[in-house]
């Protein structure tokens, strides 16, 4: 008998280190391939041309002067809500409570707006909105935090009820501040005097994109250089380590999540005060979730994050587009979006990982045997 | 003399992990009715080689063959067909199972209790072990997890066993009797593999050595015919000196304080029973005992990590005046003046943070100086280049996560902090497991060097051997509580051995 002997036909060990250029290097591959494989689907599934969907991808996300700009805008809140996160994450308190600390941060500025309008001076009156948003998402935030530092209660549950919570006050104020009566919505709040609407700058998206690079550089600061930002890197990495060297770990966690909640709101009075000027239970289009994304992909680094929010914004505004323009499906680009996705989230492995094919010389000592 | 035959030999084998060469060009051969011992300091590769004879890794280039036969092992479960078992450093037991439960996990097949029971038994009259098939894993000891390890091993039908690093936490008697075990199971015609870095268990187990030395194999030889000497020279690749120094306490002072310390952990159990005694300065206290006889507990309580049910702990200074460390925690105790320096048994989980470079564990001790908002890392940047220098830590630069390193280093670099801030205390918990011959010398001279300084050093050991040299007093704890303070110049092994199993040492 001529016993086989089969070495596997690869096997998988870990990348030590990876030059940059090589990890880009397989991040474009795998975003090539995915768009290969779209094209493959689209043509498939509905005839039309892939290059024409691509090309209406980009149109809709930058066809126009106001597309451009929406996109801008959208990428900067997603931004801000995501680096809002980041902190907690990096302290590994699964802080999945976006949402509803954004739509605290709304809701009080709605409140603001609607209770003080034209009642006090308009810049008082932002002053005070800004105030209160940052106070309500910090509350948010802060609930969960002195559950877990106290009770050592899962956050992960936690901040998620708290977005039910939350919900559920919007929806109720939503009845009592309702304009019309009836109508079931609030309206846009100050239609007619505008007060407390936060200023335009230049345009009315630049703002938002102004405050989301103020935020970016300060996080970058926070978390690279600050004591701060080393105790949260310590307790994440290790509570035990923490405690070692004496930092209060119940403190960094409480400290970290007022921050955290605090932006959230932040994020809440940009998308009430200055992007929709009304509240609903909506308003925040799981963008509190879609930020847990954004954060991970970029591996909690505030500067990829640009990129990463950019690029989910850029998927979400070009697949609404391609539904409107071929008159398909709204499932299909969802399809489209989903199949990038998971391009360029499972190109992370390769990043990581090595894969090693069994030898070609091996083979043939195998069979010379 | 080569008259028995191969179970295994392993013929050029070659792993690498990126760039770091792991094993170059590997030949060994494991032989029947032997017991084998792998000798090699941290990083040489020995875990690795053995991890490809257990089907963890995979080789990148060269062949195995068992009983003469070329074979590819592609997963533990291919290893276990060819008969090769490997008892790991770290157990891999479920606790909520039982013994016999944890035997037959994963095995394929009808699962009958009963007469697993009975294949158990049979087993362990076979060879000499005691377990009772149906306790649950959480109620064992280390030392019969362990035995549960072996057992599993044996009841899948493995002839060739490895095991790694298997007496790290054994007591002396333990040891012994696993070491009839392994001689019984040697004389049944089982291929045995044993990696230590406790020389004098390879001279009174091992039939043949065999040593690597980064990554490569440079020689074996039969045990009779070698001395520790020897052996350590080939390992380390030049001549070293086996003695520990211990220098006479200079002007020591009491420093340290514990009277009838009580601690219970959180489930109530008492850890600490009324424990008094007192640590001078100039002085290495050795602390002896079984492992988890409370001695984590006392370094902890003053560290001021652990709060504790009675007593008192106060810190002397040159002054006299006392001052109570217990109910503080390290922040305070940092406050109070009082630098005290603590190498806790649990490196990265503990004393460092695996994920962050050598600047910024540095940081760990320094990073609250001065009343800036913002971190300096210039200083922790500094000792980490000095650290790296002195203590010749080896690593590509100090910008490398310190979890990449080896044992050996990551405990320098721990070392190297903890001293750094030139400390009036050091308390050290199991300063050298893990640790080979050389790293395990530097850290020695270290602690002797602090003693030189007037520090007062607590020592935690588990190698008696070492502790009767390096102490100038050992205190034995027994379940908790003190079971006796000896000298440690006057005092013998067995002296402290009776001490750690019985409070008072009386028989």
């Amino acid at each position: 008998m001529n016993e086989k002997v089969k070495e596997p036909l690869f096997h998988i060990s870990k990348r030590d280190n990876i030059p940059p250029v090589k990890a880009w290097g397989i991040r474009v591959i795998a975003i090539i391939l995915a768009l290969i494989v779209c094209a493959i689907v689209t043509t498939v599934l509905t005839g039309d041309n892939p290059l024409s969907v691509y090309a209406t991808i980009i149109k809709g996300a930058f066809g126009s002067q106001r597309k451009a700009w929406v996109t801008f805008q959208n990428t900067a809140i997603l931004l801000i809500i995501s680096l809002a996160l980041t902190p907690a994450f990096k302290m590994k308190f699964w802080n999945i409570g976006g949402e509803g600390q954004i739509l605290a941060g709304g809701l009080a500025t709605a409140a603001c707006m609607i209770c003080l309008g034209d009642k006090v001076p308009n810049g008082l009156l932002i002053v005070i909105m800004i105030a209160s948003s940052l106070l309500a998402g910090a509350v948010w935030g802060l609930i969960p935090a002195v559950f877990k530092a106290k009770w050592n209660t899962n956050e992960t549950l936690a901040t998620l009820m708290m977005n039910y919570i939350a919900i559920r006050l919007v929806a109720y104020y939503t009845v009592i501040w309702e304009v019309p009566k009836g109508s079931g919505k609030i309206g846009v709040i100050n239609q007619s005097t505008n007060a407390g609407w936060l200023p335009n700058i230049g345009n009315k998206y630049l703002l938002p994109i102004i405050v989301a690079a103020i935020v970016t550089i300060g996080m970058v600061i926070y978390l690279n250089y600050s004591r701060h930002g080393y105790e949260i890197a310590v307790v994440g990495e290790s509570e035990r380590t923490a405690k070692y060297v004496g930092m209060k770990v119940n403190k960094v966690i409480i400290r970290t999540m007022l921050l955290s909640g605090a932006l959230c709101g932040l994020a809440g009075l940009l998308l009430v005060g200055g992007v929709n000027h009304t509240v609903t239970t909506t308003i925040t289009n799981n963008q509190g979730f879609t930020a847990v994304m954004v954060s991970w992909l970029a591996k909690f680094n505030p500067v990829t994050m640009i990129f990463t929010s950019l690029l989910i914004i850029f998927l979400d505004r070009g697949a609404g587009e391609i539904s409107t323009a071929f008159g398909l499906n709204h499932s299909f680009s969802d399809i489209i979006t989903g199949i990038i996705l998971f391009f360029i989230i499972g190109c992370e492995f390769f990043i990581s990982y090595k894969i090693n094919f069994r030898k070609k010389s091996a083979k043939e000592e195998v069979s010379n045997d | 003399m080569d008259t028995k035959q191969a179970a295994v030999s392993l013929r050029n084998i070659t792993k690498t992990f990126g760039s770091v060469v792991a094993n170059s060009k590997v030949n060994l051969d494991i032989r029947k009715g032997e017991i084998l011992a792998l000798l090699g300091e941290n990083g040489s590769g020995k875990t690795t080689l053995m991890n490809m004879l257990s089907g963890i890794y995979f080789p990148d280039e060269g062949q195995i063959f068992i009983n003469g036969k070329e074979t590819v092992i592609k997963s533990p479960k291919d290893a276990y067909a060819l008969g090769i078992g490997m008892v790991h450093q770290h157990f891999k037991l479920v606790d909520v199972l039982s013994a016999a439960e944890n035997i037959v996990l994963g095995m394929k097949g009808k699962l009958n209790m009963k007469e697993t029971c009975a294949k158990i038994n049979d087993i362990c009259q076979r060879y000499g072990f005691e377990v009772d098939p149906n306790q649950k894993i959480y109620n064992m000891s280390v030392s019969q997890k362990q035995t549960v390890e072996i057992v599993k091993v044996l009841f899948r039908g493995a002839d060739i066993l490895i095991l790694d690093e298997p007496t790290a936490v054994l007591t002396p008697q333990e040891t012994q009797k696993l070491f009839d075990v392994l001689r019984n199971m040697r004389d049944d015609g089982k291929a045995i593999v044993i990696i230590t870095h406790k020389m004098h268990e390879v001279e009174s187990l091992s039939d043949r050595v065999a040593v690597l030395r980064h990554g490569e194999y440079v020689g074996d030889m039969l045990t009779q015919e070698t001395t520790a000497q020897e052996m350590t020279n080939m390992m380390v690749g030049h001549s070293v000196t086996l003695n520990i120094e211990r220098p006479n306490p200079v002007n020591p002072k009491p420093r340290i304080q514990v009277s009838n310390l009580t601690v219970k952990d959180e489930e109530g159990i008492t850890k600490l029973d009324d424990v008094s005694f007192t640590a001078n300065s100039g002085e290495i206290l050795g602390i002896a005992g079984i492992s988890g006889c409370g001695q984590k507990e006392l370094l902890e309580a003053i560290a001021g990590l652990q709060p504790a049910e009675g007593g008192t702990i106060y810190y002397i200074n040159d002054d006299s005046s006392k001052e109570e460390l217990l109910g503080k925690d390290p922040l305070k105790i940092q406050e109070m003046g009082v630098t005290l320096s603590f190498v806790p048994e649990d490196r990265l989980g503990m004393g460092l943070v695996g994920n962050m470079d050598l600047t910024d564990n540095m940081m760990l001790r320094s990073f609250r100086h001065g009343h800036n908002v913002f971190t300096d890392r210039k200083a922790p940047k500094e000792l980490a280049k000095r650290v790296v220098k002195n203590l010749e830590v080896s690593t590509p630069g100090i910008s490398t996560p310190v979890r990449r390193l080896s044992g050996g280093n990551v405990q320098k670099v721990l070392v190297g902090r903890e001293i750094a801030s030139a400390p009036t205390v050091l308390l050290t918990a199991y300063a050298v497991r893990g640790l080979d011959i050389n790293s395990s010398y530097t850290i020695y001279d270290l602690i002797n060097q602090q003693k030189k300084n007037g520090v007062a050093v607590i020592f935690v050991g588990e190698d008696l051997d070492v502790l009767l040299e390096i102490s100038d007093k050992i205190l034995v704890l027994c379940g908790g509580k003190v079971s006796g303070i000896v000298d440690g110049r006057t005092t013998d092994k067995n002296t402290v051995g009776m001490l750690m199993t019985k409070v008072g040492g009386k028989a």
